[in-house]
This record gives structure tokens, sequence and C-alpha cells, in this order.
């Protein structure tokens, strides 16, 4: 689903440009370069050579018969799972895809700084190291809250040459260092480009980094057509703002496969300690969409929680609320604590340390197995987006399994 | 009335051969009683018009003076529906053009269908969305434009001139030009090129067009004042004034010599 609706930059209802007009030009310029340059060729074979050899990719795809063995012992549900590797990519995880793809864009666009927001650190440390690669200075706000607690990823992105700014202000978390990178933004759009990490924001981002972050389900369903022939019947990913969900399901919205994303309820959707906006929302505009948010009576962004500081976001982006909407794709939500005990799961039975976020898709997994293997009356085949590694969340996790 | 209060307005200042003085308050900020008598005093040390600034939480295109304001306005209550409160008492008082300044989100929670009315009720005369450019919210113009209250585009320095016309398509009431690049409160806004621009804009869209963002002195007022422009707007100083002042009385007894300086310093 590109585009859906009349207006470009919109999926339905959602979707659209809602920023000051300084940035409008901005937008627009950058709009016309995906036709003009991104989807072109010469663009395309630059990103896809460093894709190959200087990110890793293809990613695997790797069968897990341990961990579908603990979910589902008597294996009725679960016939298949598979995990599509993002945690393998240079960084990572999945956000290297787009940040490479953005700051390529940036260099051809001539602009000659770059700004990126980050929760969980791996996009800024995704755009830290696009940056360094392609000789372009960085400089990435943080939420002073995630600072604290994703240290390893400030130390990676001060290393690779970037300057970390703190937010400081609200609940400084990922929605405040967003809406600092937005005034640097303002005063220096001239020069800079704003490399947004997920599928959010204004127009043309959500579908830009959509764009970008496909090359995840293409490669996933060629595997598993190769691999396991016939195509899953169901794919899940974890959603934040939603960028590796988005890479993941595009190539598969064509299909008869349905759709799952796990949102983080944090410490319970009741508790309204939580980030699960798919779930929660309503229909706002926050950081120039018009998408689902958490937000009160009077407009006021409340503040979202979770484990997860990639996930701990009030809004989400435009093309999931559509998508959700329509009933193409379902969203569900985990917990921490359920999330906490899916990420020991998975390293015991897979040897993989998975990122808080993926851990909130793999806590549903048999929910979802149960699920659509009684609509198809047979165990299900289920591929998973595991996009990205766990190292940042160590200390987290060892401080919540005391 | 309506827009012909804002019209009225520039009229009376032209014929004074002065720019006419728009000043911004954050509702709320301290309190909503501190914001009417904030407001009461910026009308009556020379203020031509007011912009009653409606705190959000995310607040992205406004500079720290403004967003702790925000901050501070939200924990003390302040909203939507208290500054159109707050606007509709000083309507009982005052003739003064009224502009509620505010982000989008705010507007969707109190409801797009019933703002055309409630900001009749309230006396308010014109609205003006940070985060709507003129590709967005066809709708609640429409809707707007049915009562009689203006939406005020904002013309930006990286505006073309190509562009300019379908962003002050429509416009009534006055258009915003932002002086420089960045958020509110610049402190070295290039106010000259400003006031270049802002005439120009004026020529092509027989609009009276007002110059913010940056604009924290008398002196700079004055320069614009000789420059010709069509009003000034004044925020983050008044904002930041009312912050530093320790109680009410000396609130109110700063904001009346700030803008009593900055309405001679323009005549």
């Amino acid at each position: 689903m590109s585009e859906l609706g009349e207006r470009p930059g919109y999926f339905g209802e959602f979707g659209g440009r809602f920023v000051a007009e300084t940035l409008m030009p901005a937008l627009i310029e950058l709009t016309d370069a995906l036709d003009t340059i991104v989807n072109v060729e010469p663009f395309q074979r630059e990103w896809r050579e460093l894709l190959r050899h200087y990110v890793g990719r293809p990613t695997p795809l790797w069968r897990a018969e341990r961990l579908a063995d603990a979910l589902d012992p008597a294996r009725r549900h679960l016939g298949e799972l598979w995990l599509k590797r993002e945690d393998l990519c240079h960084t990572g995880a999945h956000k290297i895809n787009n940040a490479l793809g953005q700051v390529l864009l940036a260099k051809k666009l001539g602009k000659t700084r770059i700004i990126a927001e980050t929760g969980a650190g791996q996009h800024g440390v995704a755009t830290a190291t696009a940056a360094a690669v392609m000789g372009l200075p960085c400089e990435v706000y943080m939420g002073e809250v995630d600072i604290a607690r994703q240290a390893p990823n400030v130390s990676r992105m001060k290393m690779l040459g970037a300057t970390v700014t703190p937010a400081l202000s609200g609940s400084r978390t990922l929605k405040d260092a967003m809406n600092e990178a937005l005034r640097d933004w303002v005063t220096n759009v001239r020069t800079t480009h704003y490399c947004v990490g997920s599928a959010a924001g204004p127009h043309p981002y959500p579908t830009l980094v959509a764009e970008l972050q496909r090359v995840i389900g293409d490669e996933a369903r060629a595997q598993w057509l190769e691999s396991a022939g016939g195509l899953p019947d169901a794919v899940v990913a974890c959603v934040g703002g939603g960028s590796n969900a988005i890479g993941m399901f595009r190539a598969f919205i064509p299909d008869d496969v349905a759709l799952f994303g796990v949102e983080a309820a944090g410490e319970g959707v009741e508790t309204g300690r939580h980030a699960a906006t798919l779930t929660e929302g309503r229909v706002g505009v926050l950081h120039g969409a018009r998408t689902l948010v958490l937000s009160d009576d009077d407009g006021q962004i409340l503040e979202a929680h979770s484990v997860s500081a990639g996930l701990d976001y009030p809004g989400v982006g435009p093309e999931h609320a559509a998508l959700m909407r329509s009933g193409r794709a379902r969203y569900l939500t985990a917990s921490d604590d359920e999330a906490l005990a899916a990420a020991h799961q998975v390293a015991r039975t897979e040897g993989i340390l998975v990122a808080l976020e993926t851990a909130h898709a793999f806590a549903r997994l048999a929910d979802i197995a149960r699920e659509e293997s009684r609509r198809l009356a047979r165990p299900a085949r289920i591929a998973l987006c595991l996009s990205g590694r766990g190292d940042k969340d160590l200390s987290t996790i060892e401080e919540r399994s005391k | 009335m309506t827009v012909a209060r804002i019209d009225a307005t520039f009229a009376a200042c032209r014929a004074e051969g002065r720019p006419a003085l728009i000043a911004y308050l954050t509702t709320g900020d301290p309190s909503l009683e501190d914001s009417l008598a904030c407001a009461r005093a910026l009308l009556a040390a020379g203020a031509d018009m007011l912009e009653l600034g409606v705190p959000f939480s995310d607040p992205s295109a406004d500079g720290p003076v403004i967003a702790a304001a925000s901050a501070r306005a939200i924990r003390a209550g302040g909203s939507l529906t208290a500054a159109l409160g707050l606007a509709k008492r000083l309507r009982s008082e005052s003739n003064a053009p009224l502009v509620l300044f505010t982000y989008l989100n705010p507007v969707l929670a109190f409801g797009q269908e019933r703002l055309p009315q409630a900001l009749l009720d309230a006396g308010v005369d014109a609205l003006l969305v940070v985060d709507l450019p003129a590709e967005e919210g066809a709708e609640l113009r429409a809707a707007l434009a049915a009562v009689e209250v203006a939406v005020i585009p904002l013309v930006a320095p990286t505006t073309s001139e190509a562009r300019e016309p379908s962003v002050v398509l429509g416009a009534r009431g006055f258009i915003y030009y932002v002086s420089a690049t960045g958020v509110t409160g610049l402190g070295d806004a290039p106010l000259g090129a400003a006031a270049e621009r802002a005439r120009a804009i004026a020529a092509r869209a027989k609009l009276p067009v007002v110059v913010g963002f940056g604009v924290d002195t008398p002196d700079k007022a004055r320069a614009l004042a000789a420059a010709r422009v069509d009003g000034v707007v004044v925020g983050s100083a008044i904002v930041g004034t009312i912050a530093a002042a320790p109680d009410l009385a000396s609130r109110i007894a700063a904001v009346r010599s700030l803008v009593a300086s900055l309405a001679s310093a323009m005549k």
C-alpha cells in the first residue's frame, strides 16, 4: 500500500504534512527527490551496494526450531517459525538501511550536515555510522532519560564522531528528542538534512522510510519462498514508530498473509503507563503527521512508557494507523514483563540476545500461532522480524531480573 | 465584527503613521488569572492587538522561553478551552482584535466542528495554527471563513516567491512574516531583510503583513517602524518578562513598561 487515497502523502485519513511553513519547502524538495533521485537507478545501485558490502545484506532468514518447540511443545499451532535476522546488520539493527539511504540522499541534495533523533540509540548509532562513512558531520538528539538508560549506544555515537545533545524538556525521551531535532531543523533547514528514524513524521518521511525499509520484507519474502516453499501464513513485528514493521509488511500487503504488529503495553494498558498508541490512541497530529496519538482531552500529548526506549513514543507511523483502520493489519500489545520473559526465552532457546523492542513481538508469538492455526485449521507458518540485537539492553535486563 | 475588527485596527494605525503592535502571551502562564491581568496591562500600555497563545505539550516551533511558558501553563490548567474563556473576558471590556495562537492538536481535541462557533462566542477574530501549512486544513478554513474568523498564514524566509501566492491565497486580516528561519525567541533575526520582504508581500497580497520572531527591544521595533512594516509582533520578550517577575504586581509593572517603551519607539 503506497499512498492510499487521493491526496499525496496520505494513507486513508492519516499522514499529511503538519509543520511550520519554514519547513515546507524542504519537505517538498524531499518529496520531489523520491521520484527524481531515490527511485532511479544510480541511487538504487549505490545504496544497494552499500547494503550488500557495508551492511551485510541480505540478512539471513533463520528457522527457529528450538523456540518453536518451547512455545508449542506439541507443535499443534506453530508449524514453522522463521526469523528475519536484522540484528545481523552492521550496527545491530534494521535502522542502518534507512540511515544509509537518507544520508546518501542528503549528499545528493547538497546538504552538509545531518541531524537525527533517537530513543534507544539504535537509529542514532545508524545515522552516526552513515554520516561517518559518507563524511558528513552529525548531531543526534536524545532524551536525557534515554541517555542514562542506553549508555553503550551513547558511547558508540560519540566514538563515531557524532555530537549527542540531550533533550531536557517534557518526558526527556524520544518525543522530546524529536521536538529538539525539529527545532534544529527549522533553524538550519537550508544546510541540514533531518534523518528521521521511523516511518513517522510529515510526508514524505513515512513513505521514504518505508521504501528504504521494505528491503527487509522483500528479502524475507524471497527467502521464505526459496527455503520454505509458498508464503508464510502470518508476519509479525514490533511497533514503536513502526519502521521495521512497515518494512516487513509492505512486501506482504498484496499477499494473503496476515500481518501482526505488537506494541508496548508497558506496565499494562489499563495502568495508563504504556506506549500502545494504536490500541489506545486517538486521532491527532504529532510531529508533522495526522495519526493516532496518546493525548488527553485538551490535546496535550501524554508521556509513553515502555521498558524499551525504542518503543517509548506516543505516536505511530500513519501507514500503521491506516492499516489498522482498514483491518489489513492487526495490532496487539505486550507488557514490559512479557517482553523481558520473551527475551530470556529467545536467548536460551536460540542463542540470540534480542533487543527489548523485538522481544515484544516474540511475547505474542504463541497467541498469534494459536489464533492463526484455528483460522487455518492447521499449524501456522510464521515469519517474525527480529529487528535488532539486545546488547544495548543488557543493563536494563539485568536490573529488571534482580 | 471579527475580521472587520482587525481591518479597522490596521487602518487606524496606518492613519497614525505607525505599525500595529501585536503582543503575545501564553495563556495560563503562570496562571489564568495572571494572564488576564497581564493581557489587560498589555492593552493599557499600548498593544493594538493580542495573540493569545494556547499552551501545547510539544511546541516544536517554539524556542526555550515559550516552550517553558507552555509547560508552566499546562500545569496551571491552560488549554484551548481556558484560552477561549480568557478571550471572552477580555472581549467584554475591550474592542482590540484577539488572535488565538495554537498548534493543531489542541484544535483537533477540542473539535474542529465546534471551534468556529466557540471562537465567535469568545470574540476571537483570527486563528493562527503554527503547524497547519497552506496545503492542509481545507475544512477548518472553510468553516472559519463562513463565520468571518480569519486564518492567519505564515510566510517564512524559505518560502519562495513562486510558492508565496499559494500560501497567502484567500488570506484575510493580515499575513505573518517570520523574520528568520528558526524557532520563536531568536536574538539575531535579520530584521532589515525581513522588513523588505514583508513590504513586498504586502504589496503583492494587498493585505497588512506583520513581522515577528526576534523583536525583543524598542530599538528593533523602532527600526521596523522606520522600515514601514504594517505590524510588529513581540512574543518571547513579553513571556520572558512575565516569567522573570516574582509576583503579579511586578509582572504587571514589567510588561507595562516593556510594551509602553515598544509602543513609543514605533510612533
